[in-house]
């Protein structure tokens, strides 16, 4: 690969010091055009610090910026706008009841006789979804869209400000199978026609596919660099964490004991109040791993949170433990159900941002002893259990006071992880538990699931990640459209046979 | 931690101190444009609000309600409901409390029957914005700025003095007060005992608030249901998810908001007042919201500002007194100290606007409002 001399984006000795914690030191990198960097790191490495040094969020405590060769200030993310930096966050920053239009004109509008140009916006973001590859209905309202699509409007309004250079922090963090495959194209073209990327993700896979150079961190500082042609999963694996991770998990044959949850001809509307679940019936039992397969958007939400009493049934039975919750509150699934729930949404459902780490860490047992006697909150219990539980997890964070909302994602999500597997439970419901999470950790984690089996726990696993499904479950149910369309024991499932169901083929029985 | 909790305490002020500064500045430019003497004038508001005994007695007295009314909308921000309703609910919890202060003579604890009148006044009043926002989801700004009409027409209609062509008295209206519209004065065995007598004029009510100020901080901070409430106010979601009834909380909160407010109307009429009248409105419901935002809606900082404001509505007389400039002025100071320090916070709160990003060092102005 031959370089323009000069590179695009490069950060020189970048070092950025939080209260109480180091997120980056002496860092070094270089991005040119038409270069597709990804940085890879352990949770809490200092990657998304960096990236928002570049971007203006942050003001590093020490080191340069420079742009096309000439070192730049940014104050704001305006500054580094206006150089040709452009950012898509983890968590998008769309106004949900806005149109695309609005939402990409933003803070940039075309005015035209004092008036807003919209059409002027309109005909832009045309010519740029045809472009490059983005295809998006520019009148649409962000919140009636996928999440793969709002990432295309993120993506897109980057480019409406002319970005040469565009941070992409976890984009596929979030996406399906099938939008990774979307997003990948785009990069690619986006690659062609001279932009420059920094990538940042914690599947290996996907590095070692879409990256040029591979840069990687820990503990704020480059400990390495790595080639994605010779490079190999393991490789990248022990580069990152700095020790042999194993990458598949051990675990025994399932000793399955009496059903533990129960769903019968299950009915729920999703939020735009169309059918989402039409008569599901699925059962768990003790001591086994159930894994629900399936392409996003088919129910899966739905029925997770059916089950946990976040959304109402219409229709059909949940019966936990054999008892019947259909209509029981949250409350009384998490307590008397005793029944733990890693949300799919942790921002949304599994955290409190503003508190801190200690309060996240009990923030649906708060009223239970010993965190709360007599109504009133018991701070010594608490802290006492925090401690406990940042060790045990290694959820990396300066102290439990420290405000939950600024541990790095990774970190957030084992505090939401620790939080549901550390009480006595007879079922496990875990979306995505392994999202944003590192392979350090993931191996980790996987391995508490697996113990959480052997206790004889029931475990229902939804996940977006075929591999993680197959790599944990003991039976695999598999959901298209709001019914499930076949359950395979493990030993009988195979990718392909999977593919063919999630895409609502069955075959017929020979 | 103690150091940590030290920071935090200082970045809480900062924006307060800032405001406050900022606010007599901008009111120091507006009378030196129009001539006076800010010096002068500034000085004369000092002297009213501490300059001696009389001007200490002041201060404390006017800001008796201001704590109460403080902390009856930071509650309801801890739940991240917007109480603009104070008023409404103080001039409800004023009627209540005078309709048991001028009858039931040789009641015993007629006080505390009466106090509890105006509390039950004031939770009433928050009641109906709760159970309208949680079953028919209408905002309870609105609700509680409608309510607010309601009170006070309700509340003039109650001491209507009659029509000359022979209109039905209202059912409080002293018929000692000829045309006048008021109440009797309340009886002696309902009224609030002097701390200091005349001339000072300070009664128990101060300490009643600055108990209950105390009380409300062990509440939002130290027990279940303030956890329970400030999770609500953080992330209704979550909260759901951890198991709290959001819709409980929410009407709950707005009873305590309202009976907070109620308890202020029912001190200053038993305390001080003695008697309702049209013209007390409930003024000092509105400037609730100031001493909210300006306390961070935490109710140590309420103690604070209500002082603070107390202080400034204490000095205004001498202020024009001494220096000629319209007492008026402080007014628009406490217009600007609103304006300061909440622009950012109304604006979050009404539209659930949350920070981009990580709660980066641009947030750490915003880090105090325990959302
Ligand atoms: N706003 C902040 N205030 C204080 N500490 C912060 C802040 N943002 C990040 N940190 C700390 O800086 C370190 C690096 O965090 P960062 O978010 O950059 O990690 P990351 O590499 O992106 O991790 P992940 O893979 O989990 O997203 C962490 O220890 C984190 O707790
Ligand atoms: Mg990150």
């Amino acid at each position: 690969m031959s370089h323009p001399a000069v590179p695009a984006l490069e950060a020189r000795s970048i070092t950025k010091i939080f209260p109480g914690v180091v997120a980056n030191q002496e860092v070094s990198l270089q991005v040119h055009a038409g270069e597709i960097l990804a940085l890879l790191g352990e949770n809490g490495a200092g990657k998304s610090t960096l990236m928002n040094v570049l971007f203006g969020l942050y003001h590093p405590t020490q080191g340069e910026i420079w742009v096309d060769g000439r070192p730049v200030t940014l104050k704001t993310p305006r500054d580094a706008i206006a150089l040709g930096i452009g950012m898509v966050h983890q968590h998008f920053q769309l106004v949900p009841v806005m149109t695309v239009i609005d939402n990409i004109m933003l803070g940039d509008e075309p005015i035209r006789y004092g008036l807003l140009d919209r059409r002027h916006a309109e005909e832009r973001i045309r010519a740029l979804s045809h472009q490059y590859g983005l295809a998006v209905d520019p009148h649409s309202v962000i919140e009636d869209l996928p999440v793969g699509i709002r990432q295309r409007v993120e993506i897109l309004k980057a480019l409406y400000r002319n970005a040469k250079i565009l941070i992409l922090d976890e984009p596929t963090a979030v996406l399906t199978p099938q939008e990774i495959e979307g997003l990948f194209a785009v990069m690619e073209t986006l690659k062609r026609q001279g932009k420059a990327m920094i990538f940042i993700t914690h599947k290996l896979k996907e590095v070692l596919r879409i990256a040029d150079r591979i840069l990687v961190l820990r503990g704020g500082r480059v400990v390495g660099a790595a080639d994605p042609q010779t490079a190999t999963q393991s490789q990248l694996a022990a580069l990152m964490v700095g020790r042999e991770v194993i990458l598949t998990v051990e675990k025994g044959a399932a000793r399955p004991g009496a059903a533990v949850l129960e769903v019968t001809d299950l009915q729920a509307k999703n939020d735009l109040g169309e059918p989402a679940l039409r008569g599901v019936s699925l059962q768990v039992r003790a001591g086994e791993i159930v894994g629900v397969a399936g392409v996003q958007g088919n129910g899966q939400t739905e029925l997770v949170e059916v089950i946990t009493g976040l959304r109402r049934a219409s229709g059909g039975q949940v019966r936990i433990g054999g008892v019947d919750r259909t209509h029981a509150s949250p409350g009384q699934i998490t307590h008397a159900g005793h029944c733990s729930h890693v949300p799919e949404d942790r921002h949304a459902y599994g955290m409190v941002d503003s508190y801190t780490v200690a309060d996240n860490l009990i923030l649906n047992q708060y009223a239970q002893p010993p965190f709360a006697r007599a109504a009133t909150i018991q701070q010594a219990a608490i802290a006492e259990h925090a401690e406990k539980l940042v060790k045990k997890f290694d959820v990396r964070t300066p102290s439990i006071e420290t405000p939950g909302g600024s541990l790095s994602g990774g970190n957030q999500q084992k505090m939401v992880v620790a939080r549901e597997f550390s009480r006595p439970i007879q079922l496990l419901i875990a979306a995505q538990p392994t999202r944003g999470i590192d392979v350090g950790s993931i191996e980790f984690i996987h391995q508490q699931i697996v113990a959480k089996r052997d206790e004889g726990v029931a475990v229902l696993l939804v996940s977006a990640e075929l591999d993680e499904i197959l790599a944990l479950s003991d039976r695999i149910a598999v959901i298209y459209q709001g019914r499930i369309l076949d359950v395979v024991d493990r030993a009988a499932a195979t990718r392909e046979g999977l593919g063919l169901l999630m895409a609502g083929v069955k075959a017929e029985p020979t | 931690m103690h150091i940590f909790s030290l920071r935090r305490a200082g970045q809480l002020l900062v924006v307060p101190i800032l405001a406050v500064f900022s606010a007599l500045l901008v009111g120091a430019l507006l009378m030196w444009l129009f001539g006076d003497d800010p010096l002068a004038a500034y000085r004369g508001l000092w002297e009213g609000a501490f300059g001696s005994p009389r001007a200490w007695s002041t201060t404390v007295r006017k800001m008796t309600p201001l704590i109460l009314t403080g902390l009856s909308v930071s509650i309801a921000f801890k739940a991240g409901l917007f109480n603009i309703g104070a008023s409404g609910q103080f001039v409800v919890g004023t009627v209540c409390s005078v309709a048991v202060g001028v009858n039931f003579e040789g009641m015993p604890a007629h006080l505390l029957l009466a106090l509890l009148a105006g509390v039950g006044g004031g939770v009433l009043w928050g009641l109906i914005p709760g159970l309208l926002k949680v079953f028919t989801g209408a905002h309870e700004v609105i609700v509680t700025i409608m309510l607010n009409y309601v009170a006070s027409l309700f509340a003039a209609w109650t001491v209507y003095a009659g029509g000359t062509q022979g209109q039905t008295p209202g059912p409080l209206w002293d018929v000692n007060a000829g045309p006048i519209s008021r109440t009797a004065e309340v009886l002696a065995s309902a009224r609030l005992p002097w701390i200091f007598g005349e001339p000072y004029r300070v009664h128990w009510g101060v300490l009643l608030a600055i108990g209950v100020a105390l009380a409300m901080w062990w509440l939002i901070f130290k027990t279940t249901l303030g956890f329970a409430t400030r999770t609500v106010g953080a992330n209704s979601k979550a909260a759901r998810y951890a198991g709290i009834n959001v819709r409980w909380i929410t009407v709950l909160t707005l009873m305590i908001a309202g009976g907070v407010a109620g308890l202020a109307g029912a001190i200053e009429t038993l305390g001080l007042n003695h008697r309702f009248a049209p013209e007390f409105t409930g003024g000092v419901g509105f400037d609730g919201i100031t001493v909210a935002l300006l306390g961070q809606t935490n109710p140590l900082g309420v103690l604070l500002s209500a002082f603070l404001l107390g202080a400034l509505d204490a000095g205004s007389a001498r202020m024009q007194f001494d220096s000629g400039v319209a007492a008026d002025i402080i007014q628009v100071i406490q217009a600007l100290v609103l304006a300061f320090v909440a622009a950012p916070a109304i604006i979050r709160q009404l539209y659930r606007l949350r920070k981009p990003g990580d709660l980066s060092e641009s947030t750490v102005f915003s880090s105090g409002w325990g959302r």
